[in-house]
């Protein structure tokens, strides 16, 4: 089980810890592929006959195998979990809020860096996700897709000539496949630039979401954008399309920081070192003000204001410091005000760490 | 979860009564809602969602939740899982590969819809469950290809293509021959 313990104690996952293409804007890069088995009814309806094999068989067939460099994986049923600790898997994005609340007979199957995670019995059979660090949509593809065939090799998968990968939900059929990057973009939060942006993406076949998925904030100007047609465009295609969008955010984002440094270099610095003191000092802090601060320090450490801490410092204490996280890390159930005590703390010690 | 009165199908119906302060909870299907006269005043979150999917009748929606038994759609009964038509509106979730066959009629509207206007799959095939459709599918290709390059009478490129079409279907028949 020392692999368990690793998921739960470590915020980033070790795959975050190397640094992709255009990292100073694209966090991750992700790609989800819906899958089912042809024979059994979806989880949504299914009885405990019908998804008790499906488990049986992960367990049997995948636990403790390895696929190209990715190695040991991990085969953790829900229903073993604590609620914190559930939470935290989420927090960590291995698994969604939907795999937490429905345990029974649900489990997920964890590479040992973390970049692949395969939710089993979700809405779906099967929820395939793959995770590269950076501005690597391509690569992740071409990855998941090979996964997707070495999964193959053993199952009989739902598909349908006309209609492609079948479903739970009619959003996600034909390809069963969303691919997202996560976006920090400060400046064209700070400019409310962004807000003018999201209906033209969405024009595009795109959505726009805040870090934890649907309905959830943009916490820490850190934005998540997919695309939202799975049926009729290959996998090729919806990659490319999402891409072309992510690049012109990135120049449009670049753009904006040079412009706000021309313009407002003063105010920038002391907008960014006043962020920092106040990670560095508070002594209860609730997690809104702390995305903020976080977004404003990562954004002084890339444009060269701040030396010295690693750029994954905003990745690792936005999630070090969720809920879930925090209580994982006292090993006790918090109120909200202990939370922001908690929090406080643990982000000067995180900061104090790096000065070495 | 599954109906609470047959214990069969899954339910689809979720009421929260409050009489006198006392709050009970029922979950039932459709067919049993009917039945035992749930829900005749209900509206549920679901049923704004599948707003969404509830495209061949725009008569039924605005009665409420009215059943519209008359369709004939609605009678439409999955053989596999049980989900019946209605039940796919209103959940807005298909319950088994077989749904797809089953309603398939229904699904072109809603997958217009949902997807820009696309029906049908453009993407990735299995390896094994996808079986020569990849080689149907490049027959399909380099014939518009074919087709393309005739209009555009590149006719030494064009003989090229369509060999390769011979042989592509050659081997169609061949593969389709070994099946049987």
């Amino acid at each position: 089980m020392m692999s368990l313990q690793n998921f739960m104690n470590e915020a980033i996952s070790p795959w975050m810890k190397e640094e992709g293409p255009d990292s100073d804007i694209v966090l991750s890069s992700r790609i989800r592929l819906a899958r089912n088995f042809a024979q059994v009814t979806f989880p949504i309806i299914a009885k405990e006959e019908d998804l008790k094999p499906i488990l049986d068989f992960f367990e049997q067939k995948y636990a403790h195998q390895s696929f190209k460099e990715y190695k040991n994986f991990e085969l953790v049923a829900m229903n073993n979990l604590k609620p914190i600790e559930k939470r935290v898997l989420v927090e960590k994005h291995l698994i969604s809020p939907h795999l937490a609340e429905h345990s029974d007979h649900s489990a997920v199957l964890i590479s040992e860096n973390e970049q692949i995670s395969v939710m089993i019995n979700e809405e779906d059979h099967l929820r395939i996700q793959l995770y590269y660090p950076g501005f690597q949509l391509e690569q992740a593809l071409k990855r998941a897709s090979e996964l997707d065939d070495w999964l193959e090799e053993k199952i009989n998968y739902a598909f349908d000539e006309n209609r492609g990968y079948l479903t739970a939900c009619p959003t996600n059929v034909g390809t069963g496949m969303r691919a997202s990057v996560m976006m920090h973009l400060p400046a064209l939060a700070m400019t409310q630039q962004v807000n003018r942006m999201i209906p033209a993406i969405n024009q595009l076949g795109l959505v726009v979401r805040g870090i934890y998925g649907e309905g959830s904030e943009a916490l820490g100007n850190i934005f998540q954008i997919s695309n939202q047609i799975t049926l009729g465009k290959s996998e090729e295609d919806i990659v490319e399309d999402l891409q072309s969008v992510v690049r012109q955010l990135i120049d449009q984002e670049r753009r904006a920081r040079e412009t706000l440094m021309q313009r407002s270099g003063i105010q920038l610095e002391d907008r960014v070192f006043r962020s920092y003191g106040v990670l560095k000092n508070s002594r209860i802090i609730e997690s809104k003000e702390a995305a903020k601060c976080l977004s404003d320090v990562r954004l002084g450490i890339d444009l060269g204001f701040i030396k010295n801490i690693s750029k994954n410092i905003l990745n690792e204490l936005m999630i070090l410091t969720q809920p879930g996280f925090l209580q994982q890390y006292a090993q006790e159930t918090l109120t909200p005000d202990q939370r922001d005590i908690r929090r406080a703390s643990l982000i000067r010690e995180r900061l104090q760490l790096e000065k070495k | 979860m599954e109906c609470q009165e047959c214990h069969q199908r899954p339910a689809t119906v979720h009421l929260t009564k409050v009489i006198n302060g006392d709050k009970t909870e029922v979950h039932v299907c459709e067919q049993c809602a009917k039945e035992k006269g749930y829900g005749e005043s209900s509206f549920s979150l679901n049923d704004l969602l599948s707003g969404l999917f509830n495209f061949d009748h725009a008569s039924s929606l605005g009665s409420g939740t009215a059943p519209s038994s008359k369709q004939p759609a609605q009678q439409l009964q999955c053989p596999k899982c049980g989900l019946t038509y209605q039940e796919f509106t209103r959940i807005g979730k298909f319950g088994c590969a077989e749904c797809y066959k089953t309603f398939d009629d229904k699904l072109n509207p809603i997958f217009r819809r949902v997807h820009s206007g696309n029906t049908e799959h453009n993407g990735k095939i299995p390896k094994r469950e996808g079986g020569n459709l990849h080689l149907r599918k490049e027959v399909e290709q380099k014939k518009h290809l074919l087709h393309q390059l005739i209009e555009k009478e590149e006719f030494e490129e064009a003989a090229k293509v369509r060999d390769q079409i011979r042989k592509l279907e050659k081997k169609l028949q061949n593969e389709q021959g070994g099946d049987e």
